[in-house]
């Protein structure tokens, strides 16, 4: 029993350690010249674009979902007025950005992960390794890269698809014109809202890449690997995004919400 | 950076160079966990040669050629390829070393998202440094003719056949003119017909770019056509050597097994 339990200590020590090598690595490798900006654009077109119609609906279901929500306890207090800049806050410094980053690790991070866990299964790695190209430069740097540029345009995009979202759930009950409206949203937020949003997405994406490269570039040789990658790709990127939003919102409190 | 062309091969007289040892192993031993897998290996590669390595599943072949492009690095022993020692290299020196030496694996190992022309063009943008497209366009239809095979240039790895893909892999590390190659077992999973013609291929291609070969296989027949020398396996040491014809007579029963197969 101890001894399972040290063996298991010792493996995530390990892992751990692979993970800061593997970190390390990739950070020499942005530097090291000859930067594969076709393959750079590519990652960008199949995460960014490939992924803004799923982020799209969802964001505009939680923006409608959550002032049909909202509504009856706002109206209660008498704030009805207030439910765009409530929803304009939430959505902006949390929800959007949030729903966004779970939503590019269970689409992103998996996909990272099942590509180049096949990719070292069917021995393709190792090819270009031993052909004397740098599989680190063209697979992975290009992938995190292209995750911690697009996450946050996807997240800019999804926040305002969400308020529309919101400005269809109003338009329900109410009546309130589309300027007007935006007018709301915009008057009620901060450069404090949104610049920490952006850059919490900018590690969300940051995190959801290299989790996908990791275990991708790291899984066992077997078809049975490559699920695995998979699967703890998004697991862990998930858990990780949550990690990233919490030590996020303690540094913003203590920068701007004192 | 030690693995220069000039020091790799330095030019010598004709007759010299065609004894020259390309690589030498010695007392080479590599082990996982508590299986050592290599024990003892020792051998030597000469220029324009063709040494298969025969032996069953797990005996340790693919390792060994493994250890030779650094992908694996021995526990124990001396490995040296053009002179120099594999295990010493650093990235750069690996760098240099690996663009001399092909490496055609099983499955091919073809780039999937790649067309047939992506994936030959590959080694010459990203290792040899081309941009001349004039020049990597010829030298990906004069290599894809080469092996056969100039209709599938635009169709990706998924539309073509096992054997079609070994000739691409094939291809594709040819097209960088090796000095050595490696072949871990070219002819697994094809029907007869299509493994002959892969033999062939490799004793072809062997004759025209004047490569040296290691030709890891446990199919007779692939060993009869391509081998020059042949070494038996078995549980991570070398246990036999020979001509085809000299291991045919060896009283050896290992080495019996594998040709009483093919009578």
């Amino acid at each position: 029993m101890a001894e399972q339990a040290i063996t298991g200590w010792r493996k995530w020590a390990e892992d751990i350690g692979e993970q800061c090598v593997f970190f390390a690595r990739f950070f020499r490798n942005i530097f090291a010249g000859g930067f594969e900006w076709s393959e750079f654009v590519r990652q960008c077109y199949e995460i960014g674009y490939r992924s803004m119609m799923l982020v799209g609906i969802t964001s505009f279901i939680m923006g409608l979902v959550l002032i049909v929500q909202l509504r009856p306890s706002i109206v209660a207090l008498g704030a009805e007025s207030m439910l765009p800049k409530t929803l304009a806050v939430s959505f902006i410094r949390e929800i959007g950005p949030v729903i966004t980053a779970i939503i590019c690790a269970g689409k992103i991070a998996s996909s990272i992960g099942a590509e180049l866990g096949s990719m070292k299964v069917n021995e393709q790695i190792d090819a270009m390794e031993v052909s004397g190209a740098n599989p680190l430069q063209y697979l992975v740097v290009t992938r995190i890269l292209a995750t911690s540029l697009m996450v946050p345009l996807l997240a800019v995009i999804g926040d305002v698809i969400g308020l529309f979202g919101g400005f269809l759930a109003l338009n329900i009950t109410d009546s309130i014109s589309l300027p007007l409206y935006f007018h709301k949203c915009i008057a009620s937020l901060d450069f404090s809202d949104f610049l920490p949003a952006v850059v919490k997405t900018i590690f969300f994406g940051f995190a959801i890449g290299f989790v996908g490269c990791y275990k991708g570039y790291h899984s066992n040789k077997g078809t049975e690997s490559v699920g695995i990658a998979a699967n703890s790709a998004v697991v862990t990127a998930s858990l990780w995004i949550f990690v990233i939003d919490a030590i996020a919102v303690q540094i913003t409190s203590l920068l701007f919400y004192k | 950076m030690k693995a220069t062309n000039e020091n790799i091969s330095p030019k010598k007289p004709a007759s010299t160079q065609k004894d020259e040892v390309v690589i030498h192993a010695k007392g080479i031993k590599v082990g996982f966990v508590d299986n050592e897998v290599l024990k003892n290996i020792t051998f030597d590669l000469k220029r324009g040669e063709n040494m298969v390595v025969l032996g069953k599943s797990g005996s340790g072949k693919s390792v060994t050629i493994q250890c030779i492009v650094g992908l694996l690095k021995p526990d124990a022993g001396d490995l040296t390829v053009f002179g120099e020692n594999v295990a010493e290299m650093n990235d750069d020196e690996l760098k240099q070393l690996r663009m001399k030496i092909g490496f055609l694996f099983q499955s091919g190992a073809l780039y999937d998202s790649m067309t047939v022309r992506e994936n030959l063009e590959f080694p010459l943008t990203r290792v040899l440094k081309l941009n001349d497209q004039q020049e990597i366009d010829k030298r990906v239809e004069e290599v894809l003719d080469g092996v056969g095979l100039l209709d599938a240039i635009d169709k990706l790895p998924s539309d073509l056949s096992g054997g079609m893909r070994k000739r691409v892999g094939l291809a594709r590390t040819l097209i960088v003119k090796p000095e050595i190659m490696l072949y871990d077992e070219p002819t697994t999973g094809l029907d007869p017909i299509t493994s002959r013609e892969i033999s062939e291929l490799i004793l072809n291609m062997q004759k025209k770019y004047k490569t040296s070969s290691i030709i890891i296989t446990h199919d007779m027949e692939c060993a009869r056509i391509t081998a020059d020398r042949i070494v038996v396996m078995d549980d991570g040491e070398y246990i036999a050597e020979g001509s085809y014809k000299e291991l045919q007579k060896s009283d050896n029963k290992i080495v019996k097994s594998f040709f009483s197969e093919t009578i």
